[in-house]
């Protein structure tokens, strides 16, 4: 199928439709909207489930039930609709059951503004609803990975029994860019072998996220941990660009890992060794590559478009005592490439100074 | 010589597992839970039938039901319920709340559920308290009821008025039938055994939004024994909740 030019919200409903999206639910928020306004027609003129609800609580916990009987299901929202849904996020966790929701991220806290944000990099990686467990979370930085992400997400959903999140800002929502769709999947008749289906000829099956007795509660903690870990080790996923011979290493994720890149290649024309690295699996966090990224650059630089997030993940990785700068924008502001490209030169004439001195 | 012949003419239903529930001596949940799942046998709908359990009393309520089942977050159920019905309009999908969970901080999910006409069944247990979390104040707490967190009991200026959901749902387009009946002796037992069963005909026949509220007891927290807390539903809550059918649309009528 050829490009066709697509806003990223609607691109990303139509990747869910496409990866065989059975019911979607959702609740209006800016700037997350038109993927809702999209599947209203879209999903109801394929005869599959669309449901407007009364909040974001309501819509996760639809999600929950549709997902329940085996089908794939989804929600999209935005950072404050995804602080409510978070009740249900756990319990959905916790009970192993598949989903996909989509949060386009906008400024923040409270009620913020409708800007684009990168302000849920922790709500959405670490801090995802009570207990323990995180979401695969993907943060895409064009629409055609948007698309990609999004049709890929349900197998993924499926193959952990997990939740999986498509997290990007208000930009990747909102623009419009060339894209191209991936083939339309036919709905699976088949449902898996733990859905409520109706205990027909079979044991009464039964979906909980209860467990009332500690050392079976315990259990069923241990379980989700080694899940984890195993999507822990397969599903890290990110991007590099000029990396090779780079002495600085930019680290950024989704819109600014996009702006990173166009920095960083404006800095090369000066003759600054400089490359990018973006994590596109923000849940499991890429942290292998970048532990020996770090031993080959002299400095990271991470740039967010919030008070700085990952930015504590990638101390994590390099430690402490290892020069991580950060440059980040909140309230909305999405810096221009002049932005990261003057810090990267700063840091480039320390680099220097130090040399020198 | 004269055959003896035995009939049954009494057995568990196919749609309860055989299992010792966890309810107190005297609690009303095994009546209910048996009534739905007669319903459920006598109309043959067991083996498409997904159960939702609440937060509550009736939290175990899968481990009782030999029918699919699901257990929600407080409140969600009908939220649940409707996802499930919507990406599954064959199966026959119900909720079994407790009057915490529906009535205070489920309000949201139910009356939008009933708003929407959702084509789901709803068992509305009301015994006026909080039994799991140890006897608290209900939205369902009757005026002047002694709980443990309206010690003095329920003071209307300080707590508000207890809720009335059928009637309150029953004003909604979406529902369909909204009945209140109760569980404190045997004529009564039979006519909530019916209410119940028209519920599940009204889903089984696509009319819309079904509600049985069914008044319980909870000798526990009432601090009764389980025949003083009998004769407490039918000379107390019966008066604040009049027993009968709160909405009866016409099509349910022509079932």
């Amino acid at each position: 199928m050829a490009k066709q030019l697509w806003k990223g919200n609607e691109a990303i409903a139509e990747a869910a439709v496409r990866a065989g999206l059975v019911a979607y639910f959702g609740y209006p928020i800016t700037p997350q909207t038109e993927l809702l306004e999209y599947l209203s027609g879209r999903m109801v003129k394929l005869g599959r489930a669309f449901l407007q609800a009364e909040s974001e609580l309501a819509a996760i916990n639809m999600v929950y039930g549709a997902a329940c009987t085996g089908v794939r299901a989804m929600s999209s929202s935005s950072s404050p609709g995804i602080s409510l849904m978070q009740e249900g996020l756990s319990y959905i966790a916790a009970s192993m059951v598949p989903i996909v929701l989509v949060d386009i991220m906008r400024g923040g806290p409270g009620l913020g503004n409708i800007q684009p944000s990168q302000g849920d990099y922790n709500q959405v990686t670490k801090t995802a609803g009570h207990g323990d467990f995180h979401p695969l979370v993907l943060a895409p930085a064009t629409v055609q990975e948007a698309v990609d992400l999004t049709y890929e997400a349900f197998d993924l959903a499926e193959k952990y029994r997990t939740v999986v999140l498509i997290v990007a800002d208000g930009n990747i929502g909102q623009m419009m860019e060339p894209a191209e769709m991936p083939p339309m999947r036919e709905i699976e008749v088949e449902r898996p072998d733990w859905a409520l289906t109706g205990a027909d000829g079979r044991e009464h099956r039964i979906i909980t996220s209860l467990e009332l007795n500690a050392e079976r509660l315990e259990q069923v903690n241990l379980t989700l941990q080694d899940k984890l870990q195993q999507v822990r080790s397969n599903e890290v996923r990110f991007r590099e660009h000029r990396v090779d011979d780079a002495e600085i290493l930019v680290v950024g994720f989704g819109t600014m890992g996009r702006i990173a890149q166009t920095a960083t290649d404006m800095a090369r024309e000066q003759g600054i060794r400089v490359g990018v690295f973006r994590p596109v699996s923000l849940w499991p966090f890429p942290e292998a590559r970048l532990e020996e990224l770090s031993r080959q650059v002299s400095r990271i630089l991470v740039v967010e478009m919030n008070a700085g997030q990952m930015v504590d993940d990638v101390r994590l990785v390099v430690g402490k005592d290892y020069p991580v700068e950060f440059y980040g924008r909140m309230g909305g502001i999405v810096p221009l490439p002049d932005d990261v490209l003057a810090v990267i030169e700063r840091i480039d004439q320390e680099l220097k100074n130090d040399r020198a001195g | 010589m004269t055959e003896l012949v035995e009939t049954v003419v009494y057995e568990r239903p196919a749609a309860l597992t055989v299992a010792h529930t966890h309810y107190c001596p005297g609690c009303t949940h095994g009546i209910a839970h048996r009534l739905v799942a007669e319903a459920i046998d006598e109309l043959g709908l067991r083996e498409r039938t997904i159960g939702i359990a609440p937060v509550g009393c009736s939290v175990l309520a899968y481990y009782y039901f030999n029918v699919d089942f699901a257990e929600a977050a407080h409140g969600r159920a009908p939220a649940m319920a409707t996802g499930m019905k919507r990406a599954n309009p064959d199966k026959i999908i119900f909720t079994y709340q407790g009057d915490g969970d529906l009535a205070a901080i489920g309000t949201g999910e139910i009356v939008h559920a009933a708003g929407r006409g959702e084509n789901i069944t709803v068992i509305f247990v009301n015994n006026a308290i909080y039994g799991m979390t140890g006897g608290q104040m209900a939205p369902t707490t009757l005026e002047g009821q002694r709980t443990t967190s309206s010690p003095m009991g329920r003071d209307i200026g300080i707590a508000g008025f207890p809720l009335r959901m059928s009637e309150l749902l029953a004003t909604l387009d979406g529902a369909v039938y909204v009945t209140r009946q109760s569980l404190h002796d045997v004529k009564h037992i039979r006519r909530a055994k019916k209410a119940i069963t028209t519920a599940f005909k009204v889903q089984e026949a696509g009319l819309g939004f079904s509600m049985v509220a069914v008044l319980s007891t909870c000798g526990t927290n009432w601090k009764m024994d389980p025949l003083d807390s009998l004769d407490w539903l039918r000379d107390n809550m019966i008066p604040y909740y009049p027993l009968g059918d709160t909405k009866v649309t016409d099509a349910v009528k022509g079932l």
